[in-house]
């Protein structure tokens, strides 16, 4: 029975693709938007009844939650001991990653009827946004990594169309182009990976690459490369992957050009769903990464750690409201990555991977949250610029109040759920490694200040701003997905998240440490409070603050020329010094040889044609002198 | 004794006319050395003992065929036009064929001199011999070439009209 | 028997020289002619001196003769009408299936 609902679920988005995609121009713009609403609503649907009955019903044997494969299709078979199958495989995670996908989904599918209205390529926009669905669906219940592998890539393609929406804006196409080559490059180090893990262990199935007893935890690898196990490099490897599409610094330059895209896409892809694939990607090998490569995981934590703190800094300073909210989500989703790094397995080791997991979904609705609001913002006054706004509380009261919410709660004030994710990660956090403990407070400090100064600037200030034509509030198709995310935001954090999904599946209560708990409590309020008295009626005290620490706020405001030295490395060194001389190779000397071989052969067939002369006596001449040799050859020799 | 006289007058006249018939300029006078040389060739014939060979000889190709060249060639060009000469470029491959060609028959002739005999004597055959062979059935007898000259004959008629016809 | 053979050797060679040298279509044939002529007196001889008992070289000379009949005709017809079209029967311009 869970098998035909979750194949529904999965295939479901995919039919809406087709039939949105050949067929949607035929109809008006909102009857396919309503049908392809629809379809998201029978698959939110499905999702919510397979995950009660999932946590509730058949999920748990002896207490420990099962890995369900609901279904397994072998697909190729590469060797008898390697192939490709697709499948369902249904465990705490994705069970939970089916539930934010489709609530998600189904909220901006809905905010989009009112958004897009009256864009050109309504229905070409339903039907890539089914795409994205149906391809993040089938990774997260993946049951091998190489099916993971080529719906991590579906993913990327429907995030490049997506991103290029409006592709007669040159902005567009090109940010769309570097979020696809950006990731692509990283899925490059995923693939090797792939094969290096799918080499020494013999398979691609998540069930029996994280088996305890399996061939890659039960008997160790022994063969190393410089130094490091083959293991460690093949988790390093995916976890590059992973960076990437996750936006983790040195390949974080994608995302904030992806604000290029229509608002509601930015919500989905680049807030809740496809930038969080790569946490999944850990959390999915985390048994792999506990055992088999506990260095890694440090690298991972590190990594994370430096890249959350790093998008703070540069959010402090950016004034495009959507590009703030890029470099909020590369900063979050940091968080998540070093809550997996500072993990451990199970029990009260494992409460890094909980509250990354639970960080995610909170983060899944109110960043998504934030992004709706920011685009109903944007619809009203129809700029992206802070400048352009101010005193918007005025007309705007719905957006406002889910809009403050949601900053409250990505701020860490109780009782909102942001509070209870972040708090849990510091605590893993602090458990583990004081030093990252630090950067992740210090960064938590950050998030208050700049979501708070995003919110002033927005909402409040209002002493010298006219607006020349009022903006109203967004509609009822648009404010609706606002107040159902803000509903869940509020409640979601006080879901029991432990006893559902952790590493070992065993169910596990988590307790309020009040201690950590209360030291980031202050340190947002402290950020608010800073916030406000820069931000809430318009001053000069930014711009005195920003003359004291000049060169700090140059380099925050250039992104600390992060997409200037990627430009470097690839026009200067890869295309002058490794592209041009392999052309250069290319066209004179392998073209050369075959025009060559043809010159050659024109020139010689040019001196010989003379052969055909049309004049008989020639040929009888040669036909004559022919016989001669022939019977001086056979006759007389 | 006679024989012999006679066969080096035949052979001279042979060799003399065809050559010159090669090489003369006037196209005229080329297909009078022809039809000398065709005659030389029956009389041949009739040296060797085979009568109704060299009357065919006479009548078809002395007879019509020469009668059809000289036609021709008076219906394209005027008799009396001398040719162009040739340029020595094209002369000279030709030459050079002929020559190797001589020689290698030469060669071959002059090695098998006095090799060949023959075990049956020569008896002339008789009119009645040619028109059993020509008309007979059997092995060694040509019935059914005869015939399939005689389709071929009809083919060429057929053939010449259409091509020369006037349209 | 090597002196007749002698005799249709320098006529057959004489025959090849003026084919490949000469320029009206009909001297051509006229060569072709004698060519097929020493042909005929090399059957002839083989009959006459190495096969005496039989007549198979004579009626091969009879069934050549006829053949080459024929063929001139055709040959003519054909010249005849190049001769209609270009007005001269040269060989050299009847040239045009050149590269």
């Amino acid at each position: 029975m869970m098998t035909y609902t979750t194949l529904t679920i999965v295939a479901l988005p995919a039919l809406m693709f087709l039939f949105l995609g050949l067929l949607g121009g035929k109809f008006k713009p909102a009857v396919a938007g309503i049908i392809g609403t629809l379809g998201l609503t029978i698959v939110a649907a499905l999702s919510y009844m397979t995950a009660f009955q999932y946590f509730f019903q058949v999920g748990k044997v002896d207490g420990v939650y099962q890995q369900l494969t609901a279904l397994n299709v072998n697909w190729l078979t590469l060797t008898d001991k390697l192939h490709i199958d697709l499948g369902i495989l249904l465990d705490p995670i994705s069970v939970l990653m089916l539930v934010v996908v489709s609530t998600v989904s189904l909220m901006v599918h809905i905010y989009s009827m009112g958004y897009m209205k009256g864009e050109r390529g309504f229905q070409r926009y339903y039907a890539i946004l089914s795409l994205f669905t149906f391809s993040m669906l089938g990774l997260v219940v993946a049951t091998n990594i190489f099916q993971m592998y080529i719906f991590w890539e579906l993913v990327g393609v429907s995030s490049y169309l997506l991103i290029g929406f409006y592709y007669t804006k040159p902005s567009a196409v090109a940010a769309s182009k570097k979020a696809f080559i950006v990731t692509r490059f990283a899925d490059l180090f995923f693939l090797i990976g792939i094969l290096l893990l799918s080499f020494y262990s013999g398979t691609f199935s998540f069930v029996e690459l994280n088996d305890p007893n399996g061939s890659v935890l039960g008997q160790p690898i022994t063969a190393t490369f410089m130094g490091a196990s083959v293991l460690s490099w093949a988790m390093i490897l995916i976890f590059m992957g992973g960076a990437g599409k996750s936006a983790m610094m040195p390949f974080h330059i994608w995302l904030p050009d992806a604000m290029e895209g229509p608002t509601p896409v930015s919500a989905l892809i680049h807030a809740a769903t496809m930038v969080v694939a790569g946490v999944y990607l850990v959390a999915r090998l985390f048994p792999l990464y506990a055992f088999g490569a506990p260095e890694v995981l440090t690298i991972i934590s590190y990594v994370g750690a430096i890249t959350a703190l790093f998008a703070a800094v540069v959010a402090c300073t950016q004034t495009d409201i959507k590009r703030v909210l890029a470099f909020s989500t590369i900063s979050q989703i940091a968080y998540m990555i070093t809550a997996m790094g500072v993990s451990g397995y199970g029990g009260h080791e494992g409460l890094g991977y909980m509250a990354s997991m639970f960080h995610l979904t909170t983060h899944a609705f109110f960043k998504a949250l934030l992004f709706l609001g920011a685009g109903a913002v944007i619809h009203a006054v129809h700029s992206n610029e802070m400048k352009d706004m101010g005193g918007l509380r005025k007309y705007l009261p719905i957006t406002h109040i889910t809009f403050l919410i949601a900053c409250l709660s990505i701020a860490g004030i109780p009782p909102f759920s942001g509070f209870f994710s972040k708090d849990e990660i510091l605590v893993a956090a602090f458990e583990h490694d004081k030093l990252i403990f630090a950067v992740l407070y210090l960064t938590a400090g950050l998030t208050a200040f700049y979501m708070f100064r995003l919110y002033y600037r927005i909402f409040w200030g209002e002493n010298d701003k006219q607006y020349h034509h009022t903006p109203h509030e967004a509609p009822l198709n648009m404010t609706f997905p606002l107040m159902f995310l803000a509903a869940l935001t509020v409640v979601f954090g006080f879901v029991p998240f432990g006893s559902f999904v952790t590493a070992d599946r065993l169910p596990y209560e988590g307790h309020i440490q009040w201690p950590i708990a209360s030291m980031s409590i202050l340190v947002g309020v402290v950020g608010i409070l800073i916030a406000t008295v820069m931000y809430r009626k318009s001053n000069d005290k930014p711009d005195r603050v920003a003359a004291t620490v000049k060169g700090l706020y140059k380099a925050s405001f250039n992104k600390f020329w992060f997409d200037e030295g990627w430009l470097f490395v690839t026009k200067q060194i890869l295309f002058k010094r490794v592209s041009a001389p392999i052309a250069w190779f290319d066209r004179h000397i392998i073209d050369g040889f075959m025009n060559l071989l043809a010159s050659v052969t024109s020139s010689v067939s040019h001196r010989i044609k003379g052969i055909q002369s049309g004049e008989l006596q020639d040929y009888a001449w040669a036909f004559y002198m022919g016989t001669m040799v022939i019977v001086v050859l056979v006759i007389l020799l | 004794m006679a024989e012999q006289i006679i066969f080096y007058v035949l052979a001279i006249l042979i060799v003399a006319f065809s050559i010159l018939s090669v090489t003369s300029r006037r196209i005229l006078r080329s297909a009078t050395y022809l039809l000398f040389v065709l005659i030389a060739t029956a009389g041949l014939y009739l040296l060797m003992g085979y009568q109704f060979l060299a009357a065919v000889q006479i009548s078809v190709y002395a007879g019509g065929i020469m009668v059809l060249y000289i036609f021709s060639i008076l219906l394209t060009s005027h008799a009396g036009d001398k040719a162009k000469p040739v340029s020595w470029k094209r002369l000279l491959p030709a030459g050079a064929a002929a020559a190797v060609g001589l020689a290698v028959c030469g060669h071959i002739i002059y090695h098998n001199v006095n090799k060949v005999m023959s075990l049956v004597p020569f008896q002339e055959p008789t009119m009645q011999d040619i028109g059993r062979t020509m008309m007979g059935t059997d092995k060694y007898q040509y019935l059914l070439p005869f015939e399939a000259i005689s389709v071929l004959l009809l083919a060429s008629i057929v053939g010449a009209i259409m091509i020369a016809r006037k349209r | 028997m090597e002196a007749y053979l002698i005799v249709s050797t320098v006529m057959f060679f004489a025959g090849v020289y003026g084919f490949l040298s000469r320029r009206n279509m009909l001297t051509i044939l006229m060569s072709l002619e004698l060519m097929l002529n020493a042909a005929d007196i090399n059957f002839v001889v083989f009959n006459r001196y190495l096969y005496p008992g039989q007549l198979d070289g004579t009626f091969f000379a009879l069934f050549a003769i006829g053949i080459s009949a024929a063929e001139t005709a055709l040959a003519i017809a054909i010249i005849i009408n190049i001769y209609r079209n270009l007005k001269n029967i040269y060989i050299d311009e009847v040239s045009k299936m050149k590269y």
